[in-house]
């Protein structure tokens, strides 16, 4: 049944996402694109594209539009329910050892040991993206024709940019798709 | 009675205008609750509402799903959380959906692709930041576990393409040993000091 298959891919998704942010997208990645075949890898890049630039979670943004692609808004509903139910479960029984003991050290403690882990887990998701985005659909490849010089120069820039002057995401991002959007258009490098 | 269901729609609508309005996810949306709730309600201490930040970021799942049940937790019990949960999650959920159901043109208009794939440049561009940020601080911690982990991790996932989910599993239960072998260690040394 695709409705209890997209409940427990996304209660394993909230469950499994911790630190918040871009540690949803390792998992979201694992369980939507590798395991469950629901979205490319192209599409998936889009998701965490779309869910940049719009308000909202990205793990809760994702599982909206998987549901919907899979089985309509009824999906929808259904793993975003997945996403928080885990959530719920934790975070009021810590709240309630936290109001009892007010102690969370065993809690931190995982958490610190996660951490580098964590970081690992979201290099590997980036570092496909940038691969799609620099060799497109078949993967690494150093014949030169085959590299998207546009996409590498974008990064670049981009990454330049941030480390420069750490500005908005949002405004690096739409910066380098506009700037995309024009060179592809309207050269030849489009092609 | 009344009195309670002003509550409960006060704690709707906060939660929904601070979920529609916030980008940039959970680092962004906490201080902005503090604000609302700490400051403009006062339904919320200040210290409390630092204690309940660090359970939203220690617990799994979208840093502001679980401030938002904290919250309403908090302010109405059980109802509260589940109110504060429904208004965290319509706004995205409403959001994508639309985004969704326009997604295939979207895709196939040629202006609007050549749009997503510039912007997969600066997205990637955009994470390896955040791991460059995120990886230094490892690094330069010259914790020699952490640097392991972190090296392994990556190995498991990239190269041997494990599931995320060992990954995780293994590393919290790391952490638990880490953390019950400090704790010895400090209660030795404390020992130790007293005598």
């Amino acid at each position: 049944m695709i409705y209890l298959e997209l409940l427990w891919s996304f209660m394993q998704i909230g469950l499994f996402s911790i630190g918040g942010g871009y540690a949803a997208m390792p998992v979201i990645q694992s369980q939507v694109v590798d395991l469950h075949h629901w979205l490319t890898l192209e599409e998936f890049a889009d998701v965490i594209t779309i869910a940049e630039m719009t308000p909202g979670p990205i793990a809760i943004n994702s599982a909206t539009f998987v549901g919907i692609q899979v089985a309509g808004i009824p999906g929808a509903i259904v793993s975003t329910l997945g996403c928080v139910i885990p959530s719920c479960i934790i975070v009021l029984t810590l709240a309630f050892f936290y109001y009892k003991y007010k102690n969370l050290r065993m809690v931190q403690g995982v958490l610190e040991g996660l951490r580098p882990a964590i970081v690992a887990l979201i290099a590997s998701a980036g570092l496909s993206i940038l691969i799609l985005s620099v060799f497109g659909n078949n993967g690494i490849s150093w014949a030169i024709h085959q590299i998207n010089w546009v996409s590498v120069a974008l990064f670049g820039a981009a990454l330049f940019v941030l480390r420069k002057w750490k500005p908005s995401p949002i405004v690096v991002m739409l910066g380098c798709g506009v700037v995309g959007m024009l060179v592809y258009q309207l050269t030849p490098l489009g092609g | 009675m009344k009195k309670s269901l002003q509550v409960y729609w006060k704690l709707f609508t906060s939660t929904f205008y601070l979920s529609a309005f916030t980008f940039g996810g959970g680092f962004v949306i906490i201080p902005l609750m503090r604000k609302k709730f700490v400051t403009d309600l006062d339904w919320i201490e200040e210290q409390e509402m630092l204690d309940l930040t660090a359970i939203a970021q220690s617990s799994p799942g979208a840093i502001a799903v679980n401030a938002a049940i904290l919250v309403g937790y908090r302010v109405a019990g059980f109802p509260g959380a589940l109110v504060t949960i429904l208004g965290t999650v319509l706004p995205p959920l409403i959001i994508l959906s639309c985004i969704s159901l326009v997604y295939e043109w979207f895709r196939s208009n040629a202006w609007i692709s050549a749009l997503l794939r510039g912007m997969q440049a600066g997205v990637a561009a955009v994470i390896i930041d955040v791991v460059w940020s995120m990886g230094g601080k490892v690094v330069k911690s010259r914790d020699w576990i952490s640097i392991l982990v972190m090296c392994a991790a990556f190995a498991a996932t990239y190269w041997l393409k494990l599931n995320v989910v060992f990954i995780i599993l293994f590393c919290a239960a790391l952490g638990v040993v880490v953390t019950i072998c400090k704790g010895r260690k400090e209660r030795a040394q404390d020992k130790g000091e007293s005598e």
